[in-house]
């Protein structure tokens, strides 16, 4: 008997949760074939060897110990900014400004360092620098925060302008403290004196900004799982009339938390300034602030996995920039070797959370990658 | 004679999520001209068989005949072109469109209305439907809206139709006007399966039973030869008594007074018009009324979640002290003893969360006790062990998120929660909307356990059966009215069906 319609050739269903090994089998595929696929344009396009460019990206990382330390400088910036906005995200306020606040943080620490050099002992101008920068990435947070808790504004727009206003802030005050004068830039900042320097540890330069940012991972990871604050977070994040219901009060949580939010930013350009480069220019955080919009959702919002997806992120964007200028290859090139790795790796979650099935392959495993 | 041939035939139809078997070599056989109630407890797989008829889901494995012949539906459209019509819960209706335009939407060739209009017209004479083609979708009541859902299946020819829980939006009386429609249907031929819950009317309306338990085709009977008792039974899998219990009242002494209560909603709606009535604790109050009469309103109200514009609200203490409840913080009414379990069109809308687990969601109410910055997670730990022991909450582990748990088991997780605070007045709202009967009386006991512990209990229903039997008293709200308190003992289901539609209610739905 001739069937009537016909069978349609996948359809797709959604799967129970995988055991966490077959998951991360899946990932790795993904990143895998990520490479492969990489590979096949970068010879097409370009006629190179890419096994000698993926050695290329590698050495532009971890080639040398100071790449090493970079890289892992690098990684503790782009993590301490996506820490900032993780709370935020956790109740599911999006906070698209981490670019402004820790633009503000910069631009507090420069103040410090340059109006209080003369007037104060170095470890009270570094207090300064600490206490300004929470406040000013505090208060650049907390203006959209208000404005959506009493007259329920859109955060995502409210959040991006303010990081145009950091911007054009910065780059006026570029120009009041001009060094040389008539440049128009800052420059490094008591290249002399090293007055508002954060101290190297070890003799290393970036290590006390690394162990500051594992330290407020730490701290995050407890404070979103284990306190009160933490549960009222996630329960305005997952539902805002339960949590009503249960009288949480949601607009105090929602300015508390973007308090913090702001805080951790203005932490992030605190060492920036203060650690990392001792300067202040409008393109000091780098895009960070959006990064690490990418960052926490590849870490599902969770502060110890985003350790990872920073270094990944890091080490994708150090070792494209540098396989650029060693081959000889527009720098668009890279970008699209970062796009194809990203596309995968986010892709694969479709097929860790859902099957795929094929006509007539009933029962079997039946999987395949974008 | 025609119906040799089923008009639907699923043979050995599996369906899996994960690995969760929905659907377990089901068996199922449909004819024309008879109604087929389809049984079974929440998560038996009722929904989930029928959305293969309608196209939703794909079934992994088994065959499905339609008049003799197999077919494949691998979408709405294929299941359509069958001759299979759903009529869903939830109405998919256009609200500022008329009946005839939501009638003639998607269906293929030039828009004719007139042509429409006439059509639907000749339906509703062949089958006593009544409606006006003209009408907005906004301006009608809820069974006038899934009169149009009816007629829109039947005008794209279907012969089929599936109707999912179709009276639990109606009154009595509509749901009468319903069944007769559906008899009509059935003699002229049409092949007609109905899921629902109410015994009563698997008794009244159907010609033969199917039951399906855990996934698993169990049998079918005529309905002429079984009973509620026989056909409850082979739903669960063991005898249930099917009595509700009505103990006496406690030394009933007022604890809620409501006086002149009135409230509007955010547009500025009338939503509670001057409602005054007395709860009394160790008793209780059932309150009737057509979906959206105020019921929301008056619970969220009382528990300080909805402003009020004028009135009062007075919680009494054993002692005759009187509190206004009026423009108090929430968590105040609640440690006050005031505990609102309101289960909303959605379960986890509000009182639980979903992505949370038990322990999670036991904590929503008392997390914030004590002064430490850290959550206490022994304490929810054990109420979460002891509500799921005590409930039979049927549940992986207490670290499964609330949303993967049945229908059943999330409501017995918010139910057991809020009367784990112990508290002195309970409101509760369609504590058993959609839940199976097993689940359902074991809410009704616990509802019962505490109005014999002193609570006054103020329970918001839409089976006017169960509230005739649960309540000590029952108030009756018409478009945020009251329209008459009567006893639960000897009330009269017509009278209050009446009382419920008396000032024209019906179009607030």
């Amino acid at each position: 008997m001739r069937k009537e319609g016909k069978e349609p050739l996948i359809h797709i269903s959604k799967r129970a949760a995988l055991p966490w090994y077959v998951a991360w089998g899946i990932r790795a595929a993904a990143i895998v074939l990520a490479l492969v696929v990489s590979a096949l344009i970068c010879v097409i396009m370009t006629g190179q060897n890419p096994l000698q460019i993926y050695g290329a990206m590698f050495t532009g990382s971890f080639g040398t110990v100071r790449k090493t330390w970079v890289t892992f400088q690098d990684v503790a910036m782009l993590l301490c900014v996506s820490l900032a906005v993780t709370p935020a995200f956790r109740m599911r306020f999006w906070n698209i400004g981490g670019e402004g606040q820790t633009m503000m943080g910069c631009l507090a620490s420069a103040a410090c360092m340059i109006l209080l050099r003369d007037v104060l002992p170095n470890w009270a101008v570094i207090v300064c620098m600490v206490v300004s920068s929470i406040a000013a990435g505090a208060i650049w947070a907390v203006i959209p925060a208000i404005f959506k808790a009493k007259w329920n504004t859109n955060e995502t727009l409210f959040t991006l302008m303010m990081n145009y206003v950091a911007t054009q802030l910065v780059a006026f005050f570029c120009v009041v403290w001009e060094s040389p004068k008539g440049s128009g830039k800052i420059g490094i900042i008591n290249g002399n004196t090293h007055v508002g320097w954060l101290p190297e540890i070890f003799g290393q330069k970036y290590l006390l900004n690394i162990v500051i940012v594992l330290i407020l991972c730490v701290l995050l990871y407890i404070y979103l799982t284990y306190s009160k604050h933490g549960y009222e977070i996630s329960v305005v994040g997952e539902s805002e009339r339960t949590a009503r219901y249960v009288g949480i009060k949601v607009s105090r949580v929602i300015i508390r938390t973007m308090l913090l939010s702001g805080a951790l930013c203005g932490i992030a350009g605190f060492l920036l300034t203060g650690g990392t480069s001792h300067t202040m220019t409008t393109t000091l955080t780098d895009s960070r602030g959006f990064t690490a919009v990418m960052v926490s959702w590849l870490a599902k919002f969770n502060p110890v996995w985003m350790i990872l997806t920073s270094l990944l992120l890091v080490f994708l964007d150090r070792g494209a920039s540098d396989i650029s200028s060693k081959f000889g290859l527009n720098q668009s090139f890279s970008d699209i070797i970062t796009g194809v790795i990203l596309f995968f790796i986010i892709g694969c979650e479709f097929f860790i959370t859902y099957r795929i099935n094929f006509r007539k392959a009933a029962g079997k495993e039946a999987e395949t990658h974008v | 004679m025609s119906d040799t041939t089923p008009a639907v035939s699923m043979r050995n139809i599996t369906k899996r999520f994960g690995p969760v078997v929905a659907n377990d070599h089901v068996n199922l056989e449909l004819y024309h001209g008879e109604i087929l109630a389809l049984l079974g407890e929440n998560g038996s797989g009722k929904t989930t068989l029928m959305n293969m008829l309608s196209g939703i889901y794909f079934p992994d494995e088994g065959e499905i005949f339609v008049n003799g012949r197999p077919v494949t539906i691998a979408s709405p459209r294929d299941s359509f072109r069958l001759g299979i019509g759903m009529i869903h819960q939830h109405f998919k209706l256009v609200d500022v469109l008329t009946a005839a335009e939501n009638i003639a939407l998607g269906t293929e060739g030039r828009l004719d209305l007139k042509a429409t209009a006439r059509k639907i017209r000749e339906i509703c004479d062949l089958y006593g439907f009544e409606v006006d083609p003209k009408q907005k979708i906004y301006d009608m009541s809820v069974s006038q809206k899934q009169t149009v859902e009816i007629i829109k299946v039947l005008y794209r020819g279907a012969e089929i139709l599936i109707l999912d829980e179709p009276t639990a939006v109606l009154t009595p009386q509509e749901a009468d006007k319903l069944f007769n429609v559906l008899r009509n249907m059935r003699d002229a031929g049409k092949a007609i399966l109905i899921i629902t819950h109410k015994m009563h009317e698997v008794e009244e309306l159907s010609d033969r039973v199917a039951v399906l338990r855990k996934g698993r085709y169990i049998g079918q009977m005529k309905t002429a030869e079984t009973s509620a008792q026989e056909m409850t039974n082979m739903m669960v899998g063991h005898p249930v008594e099917l009595n509700i219990e009505r103990p006496d009242p406690v030394h009933p002494r007022p604890r809620v007074q409501v006086r002149d209560l009135t409230v509007r909603n955010e547009e500025g709606i009338v939503k509670l018009d001057h409602v005054s009535f007395t709860a009394n604790a160790g008793e209780i109050l059932g309150i009737a009324g057509i979906a959206g009469s105020g019921q929301k309103e008056l619970l969220e109200a009382i528990a300080g979640l909805q402003p009020c514009e004028s009135g009062s609200i007075a919680y009494l203490e054993d002692d005759g002290k009187e509190e206004e409840l009026i423009g108090k913080d929430p968590l105040k009414i609640q440690d006050m003893g005031v505990s609102l379990s309101f289960v909303p069109e959605d379960r986890l809308g509000m009182g639980l969360v979903g992505n949370m687990d038990l322990t999670r969601n036991m904590m929503l109410r008392s997390f914030r006790r004590g002064k430490s910055l850290f959550l206490d997670r022994v304490f929810p730990k054990k109420v979460a062990e002891n509500v799921v022991h005590d409930l039979e909450v049927s549940t992986p582990s207490l670290s499964t998120p609330v949303r993967r748990l049945s229908g059943g088991n999330v409501q017995k997780v918010l139910v057991g929660r809020e009367i784990t605070s112990a508290p002195t007045v309970l409101l509760t709202a369609y504590a058993v909307r959609g839940l199976d009967i097993n689940s359902s009386y074991t809410i009704y006991d616990l509802v019962n356990r505490q109005k014999e512990a002193g609570v006054a209990v103020i329970y918001v229903g839409e089976d006017l059966d169960v509230l005739l039997a649960l309540s000590d008293r029952i108030l009756v709200l018409c478009g945020g009215k009251v329209s008459g308190i009567v006893p639960g003992r000897g009330a009269d289901k017509r009278e209050i069906g009446l009382m419920m539609t008396r000032t024209g209610g019906a179009d607030n739905a």
